[in-house]
């Protein structure tokens, strides 16, 4: 069965590129909601919860360990008081479904409500590739608003020129600029936007690596400095400093499997405190970094 | 000043005063009164009218004693009746009222309230007519509104801020004296800044004064008091517990007189106890809550229960309350705090917080590796107290006072602060030092966490360490070094002041993480109001 999880998983990630790798996890742990033949309600949990651990070992990005948790504990939140074993499964099975119906729509729900921060033009820096951003850019293109893009290159794996690619695709003029350049380009942009990976409870975020020296950069030239997230990417996390973030997290999934000594190893997200971010726009709205504790306690409180 | 025949000088002063500290919104109506009373000294019965127009806003007021419109008389004689009342009556019912000297005898109660409610009944139906014309008054009237309305904005200030104020300290001492209490007198000359707060000697316990074997307070409740005031019992979780400790003695000796419900009497025997205990030592938020719950489930006795039943009940109750909120708590704070405790840390702590030496000392145990800096100050000097514990636990300590912390700094990798309550606006008010400790801390972008249990939660809001504190005997600072007193003869010094202050005030930038319990675990500071609210929804 774990063969069976993670094919399905990859399956699922190859047939819609643009999907949020979390999605297609959750879709992965729905479709193993439904093949599952433990006879305990407990049981259940627990092997949703090694099925979750398993897809981690895929894709060790932060948003897939807090999409499954979060979806276990949506699906838990009902009253599972019938006897029926198999009732209870179909409850769960259609709060699944509509866990994930709620989720899909989120990024459209962002898009909505960050285009609006965005002027005619407006000069726009972003770190990466970002589907969340894409599409937030996308949108405000579509209101017909003029703006022009920055786009980090984004070593080791240069994917900000997939991103300048996407924005070129959509008529946007786009600037592929060094890591190095950033200090150098800001005097210039009005806004940074970024997505994030996983957004902790102190209300700062996980992200590709480069994206705390972005922040600290324009915290200097006093440039708002705005993340997008979805709300399955709140994680319960808390890391004070950089070396506090797990290690499970920091490198890809294949490198931690491989390799013994980290010290070596470069990692591949850093952690970007709540002081030097402006405002988060996520599904459930726009916050300020001390209002994500506020959700996240009623979340999973 | 809820008395009959008040004089209009103290009771004017003390309604500016109020107005004073409310802010300026009664300038208007406080000037116009003022004219009022000097007028009135001449004539009575000409600014009858006068009164009338203006008192009639003030008429609104649904209170049990809402000033009649056309005649000043019955005001005072009204007055007796809002003085039956105890004497945290709404201030401003006095106030309101333009004090006449009373001339009229004393009509019967039910009497004096017909005519009242009619003359009500009148004014409100004249109010309607009268909307347009009433700009000024109406917004006099808002602002002198019924306090029963305004209660959760106007709010009177607490009487342990106020001690400056002569007016208060005489209500303080009425209080006391109507619940058999001896009044502490406070001592020595107090900074100005810090005039408004009470500064008593260690020297000088209540206990002293208070005739043994008192009638009023039970010994147990004497004997916590004077722990209290000579420092024996210390640190917020000590005092809670023991003061838990001495209510279960209480309600154990307890029996309830005759004709009397036990949910209502408890209640009231335990306010003298407080106001005792109050006087020793200032209670603490912690303490505050602690009395709250006990007062919550006291009153939540339904009547039919029999007395037995109802103690062994209140009991549990209080055996649970410490159970839950400060011991499982603890360890619930333990095991999220060691997540944040790696190997090879550099620990730093400041005072004696017994949570934070729990918290050490689990660490220790699961085998992490770390060492601590206890940084202590004077006069406490309890960072040693924390020192003994740690190091008899096998814990590497190393012992620096707070002047050297900006040395001992650059090596520290974590701060763990504990706290004597958190409040509303995410402010953590600690032992005084603390928030020195965390702006040193932040400079060096060291991570600052403070560790505290949901119990010392508190509503209240606090910007700055002044306006209210504790001011712990001054002769403590006085220090006998190479056979020398320096400070011996400080009183004799006119310009001379010792301050020794107790708590201050961190704000929450400088605190990166909050551990507390609740099965919340880290939360950062900015959520503390978030908890407060869901733990009244839950309850």
């Amino acid at each position: 069965p774990e063969d069976e999880l993670v094919e399905y998983f990859r399956d699922q990630m190859r047939k819609d590129p643009d999907m949020a790798s979390a999605v297609a996890a959750i879709r992965t742990l729905l479709e193993f909601l439904k093949r599952d033949k433990g006879e305990t309600i407990l049981g259940l949990r627990e092997s949703l919860t090694s099925a979750t651990t398993c897809l981690t070992g895929v894709d060790s990005s932060v948003a897939v360990s807090s999409g499954g948790e979060l979806f276990l504990r949506f699906i838990s939140l009902t009253s599972l008081e019938h006897q029926d074993l198999s009732r209870c499964k179909k409850v769960m099975e259609e709060r699944g479904e509509l866990f994930l119906e709620k989720i899909s729509m989120s990024r459209a729900k962002v898009a909505k409500l960050c285009h609006t921060f965005i002027k005619d033009g407006a000069k726009i820096l972003t770190h990466s590739y970002s589907r969340v951003v894409l599409r937030v850019l996308e949108k405000a293109a579509g209101e017909k608003k003029r703006f022009s893009v920055y786009v980090t290159e984004s070593q080791p794996d240069a994917a900000g020129r997939q991103m300048a690619e996407a924005l070129r695709k959509l008529n946007v003029p786009v600037t592929v600029v060094l890591d190095a350049a950033v200090g150098y380009v800001l005097e210039k942009v009005d806004l940074v936007i970024v997505g994030a990976e996983g957004v902790v409870e102190s209300g700062g975020i996980i992200n590709k690596i480069g994206t705390y020296q972005l922040a600290l950069c324009s915290k200097a030239h006093n440039k708002p400095f705005y993340v997008v997230a979805e709300s399955f990417k709140f994680v319960r996390l808390y890391p004070l400093n950089q070396q506090d973030v797990p290690d499970k997290f920091k490198y890809k999934a294949d490198t931690l499997k491989t390799v013994e000594n980290f010290s070596e190893e470069h990692p591949v997200i850093d952690y970007t405190p709540p002081s030097l971010i402006t405002l988060l726009f996520t599904d459930l709205g726009v916050l300020t970094p001390s209002a994500v504790s506020d959700e996240l306690i009623k979340l999973y409180l | 000043m809820a008395d009959s025949g008040v004089t209009e000088g103290p009771d004017k002063k003390e309604e500016i005063d109020r107005a004073k500290s409310e802010g300026k919104e009664l300038t208007k109506e406080e000037k116009q009164r003022l004219r009022k009373e000097k007028k009135q000294q001449k004539k009575n019965k000409e600014k009858k009218d006068d009164k009338a127009s203006q008192e009639s806003e003030k008429e609104k007021k649904p209170l049990s004693s809402p000033p009649p419109a056309s005649q000043p008389p019955p005001q005072s004689t009204t007055q007796k009746a809002p003085s039956a009342v105890p004497a945290p009556a709404p201030v401003s019912v006095p106030a309101s009222e333009a004090p006449v000297p009373a001339d009229k005898p004393a009509k019967s109660k039910a009497e004096l309230k017909a005519e009242r409610r009619a003359r009500q009944e009148a004014e409100r139906a004249s109010k309607q007519g009268k909307k347009g014309e009433t700009g000024q008054q109406a917004a006099t009237s808002k602002q002198k509104a019924p306090p029963n309305e305004l209660q959760p904005v106007v709010k009177r200030l607490p009487e342990h801020i106020q001690v400056d104020n002569p007016d208060v300290l005489k209500k303080l001492a009425k209080k006391l004296e109507r619940q058999q209490i001896p009044l502490r007198m406070d001592y020595g000359y107090k900074v100005s800044l810090f005039s408004h707060l009470h500064q008593y000697s260690r020297k000088a316990p209540l206990t002293q004064q208070v005739s043994i074997p008192s009638t009023v307070i039970h010994p147990a409740v004497v004997r916590l008091g004077l722990q209290y005031s000579q420092g024996i019992v210390t640190g917020s979780n000590a005092r809670s517990v023991a003061l838990l400790h001495a209510f279960k003695q209480v309600i154990r000796d307890y029996t309830t007189p005759p004709n009397e419900e036990l949910s209502r009497d408890l209640v009231n025997k335990l306010k003298p106890y407080i106001s005792f205990l109050n006087q020793c030592r200032p209670l603490s938020a912690s303490m505050g809550n602690a009395i709250k719950y006990i007062k919550k489930e006291i009153s939540n006795i339904p009547s039919q229960c029999k007395e037995e039943e109802a103690k062994s009940k209140l009991l549990n109750c209080i055996e649970c309350y410490i159970n839950e909120k400060i011991i499982l708590a603890a360890k619930a704070i333990a095991k999220s705090a060691i997540e944040k405790i790696s190997d090879g840390d550099v620990i730093l702590i400041y005072g004696c917080s017994s949570l934070v030496n729990h918290i050490l000392c689990e660490a220790f145990e699961k085998s992490r590796k770390f060492r601590v800096i206890v940084v202590d100050s004077r006069p406490r000097l309890e960072g040693r107290e924390a020192l003994r514990r740690l190091v008899q636990k096998g814990i590497s300590c190393t012992y620096v006072l707070i002047s050297a912390v900006s040395y001992v700094l650059p090596e520290v990798s974590k701060v763990f602060l504990g706290a004597h309550a958190l409040l509303a606006n995410g402010y953590v008010m600690s032992r005084v030092g603390t928030s020195q400790i965390a702006l040193v801390a932040k400079a060096f972008n060291v991570p600052v966490l403070v560790c505290c249990e949901t119990y010392k939660f508190c509503e209240r809001v606090q910007t700055d360490s002044f306006v209210s504190n504790e001011l712990d005997d001054p002769d403590d600072l006085i220090v006998t070094r190479k056979g020398k007193t320096h400070l011996k003869d400080w009183q004799e010094v006119p310009s001379l002041g010792l301050l020794n202050l107790v708590y201050d005030v961190t704000p929450p930038d400088f605190v990166d993480l909050v551990i507390t319990d609740l099965g919340l675990g880290m939360i950062p500071c900015t959520s503390v109001p978030v908890v407060l609210r869901v733990k009244n929804v839950d309850q």
